[in-house]
């Protein structure tokens, strides 16, 4: 499928770790509501770790913390000293640490959840930190955006087109979001959701629910074996 | 000089650096730098404390580097320890230390860097873990000592930049100026243990412990 899938050069042995999965996309598109409703539906099937690049110190960690989806020692916090994008792509250092500390605390795990800080449309997750990517937008940026393309839009395995509620309101035409999505994302997928009115996001879940299983039948945790 | 050097030096070395402002966000929240020459001036400080010990300490460990032991990395951390008052700067500095292993251990592999991060799980502090690293990417004590003091200043300038909109050819031109100061400290950086200089910065430590708490931060320290 699409350019993560073709590389499997991975920095590191992925054979009995967590699938790493990053969410990325830009400020107020529903990053945090998207993780929050991640952990609603798949909390109870799959063991789960999260990551937040907060912009400001804890606030996503805490707002996900309060909403009680997953035990709060799971979620993590790092700080990306102004530059959320450098922390998941050009210095990966600080988010692998936490990966890798919630592992060896909480693991075996099956899904690692790294949400980035907001950013703007060129920002991508290293493939040394996830390995596969969720881009998130949202209808009230305008319906121009996925035709403006960038790496998020164009190469993340699954683009998100979250508020869709508000579609009418900001005049956003969807059908003209879903035509141009397509026309730069080569056959990647693209799902709209409203994770206000839909708070489980399921159709997104199923996605993701679909990537843990290829990941465990690929790399899958051997019984009794302790992730290095 | 080693050109591992350069690499060692470079902002762009993904080991969690770019995280880090070396107090200068809460100088910043503060008041305490606000334009160039205040920067300037915190920068000279800094240099002449904390880059100074630094400097010194990763020295010492790069001297130190192959015929690590263990006890002998837990001894050389608790001496960085032992300089560092502030409670939050130590888990800055050891936090530091613990993503350069990580990333320097599959840039330069080697036995002693393993001993090392195996010695202290938690993090060695980063002036340890900068001079073992450079040892083992091959350079010598001096050169470790002014990779230490150069990031010492050059963290904290790019923060200012980055939280100040300051001008970054003026900034640069700053570090330029501590050119010569970043030299001599290199070349007079002790590696005997026993000669370790252990120059307090009371201010940085402050700024430290009240970032911590702040409600607000961009930077881990």
């Amino acid at each position: 499928m699409g350019a993560n899938h073709d590389d499997h050069h991975h920095a590191a042995d992925p054979h009995g770790r967590a699938l790493r999965l990053g969410i990325g996309g830009p400020v107020g598109s529903g990053k945090t509501a998207l993780t929050a409703a991640l952990c609603r539906t798949l909390g109870q099937s799959l063991r789960l770790g999260v990551v937040t690049n907060d912009i400001y110190t804890t606030e996503d960690a805490d707002f996900l913390r309060k909403a009680g989806v997953l035990d709060p020692e799971r979620i993590a916090a790092v700080q990306t000293g102004c530059c959320p994008h450098t922390a998941i792509r050009d210095d990966i250092a600080a988010n692998l640490d936490a990966v890798e500390t919630l592992e060896e605390r909480f693991g075996p795990l099956d899904l690692v959840i790294v949400e980035s800080g907001g950013d703007n449309l060129t920002a991508t997750f290293s493939r040394g930190l996830a390995d596969r990517q969720i881009f998130v937008l949202d209808v009230s940026g305008g319906d121009k955006v996925p035709r403006k393309g960038g790496p998020g839009v164009t190469t993340a395995d699954l683009l998100v087109i979250n508020k869709t509620d508000l579609a009418p309101m900001v005049g956003a035409d969807l059908t003209v979001m879903s035509r141009d999505a397509a026309a730069v994302r080569d056959g990647r997928p693209v799902l709209f959701t409203s994770v206000r009115e839909e708070p489980g996001a399921h159709a997104v879940a199923t996605w993701v629910s679909g990537l843990v299983e290829s990941w465990v039948r690929d790399h899958g945790h051997e019984p009794d074996h302790v992730p290095a | 000089m080693h050109a591992a050097l350069l690499l060692l030096a470079d902002s762009r070395l993904p080991a969690g650096g770019h995280g880090h402002s070396g107090g200068v966000e809460e100088a910043v929240r503060i008041g305490a730098i606000h334009d160039l020459p205040s920067l300037a001036a915190f920068l000279r400080g800094r240099l002449a404390t904390t880059g100074l010990v630094t400097a010194a300490l990763a020295a010492a460990a790069c001297a130190y580097g192959s015929s690590a032991s263990r006890t002998g990395w837990i001894r050389l951390n608790a001496e960085a320890d032992a300089r560092t008052s502030s409670p939050a700067q130590r888990d800055a500095g050891r936090t530091q230390g613990r993503l350069l292993l990580r990333t320097a251990r599959r840039i330069w592999p080697s036995p002693a860097l393993d001993v090392l991060a195996e010695s202290l799980p938690q993090g060695a502090h980063h002036p340890v873990a900068l001079g073992a690293v450079a040892s083992a990417a091959g350079c010598v004590p001096g050169e470790a000592a002014l990779a230490a003091a150069y990031t010492a200043v050059t963290g904290p300038a790019t923060a200012a930049v980055r939280l100040l909109g300051l001008d970054p050819v003026a900034v640069h031109g700053l570090l330029a100026g501590l050119a010569p100061d970043l030299e001599r400290i290199a070349a007079t950086a002790p590696t005997d243990w026993e000669a370790l200089p252990a120059h307090a910065a009371p201010a940085l430590d402050l700024l430290a412990e009240r970032h911590i708490r702040a409600e607000l931060r961009l930077f881990v320290s």
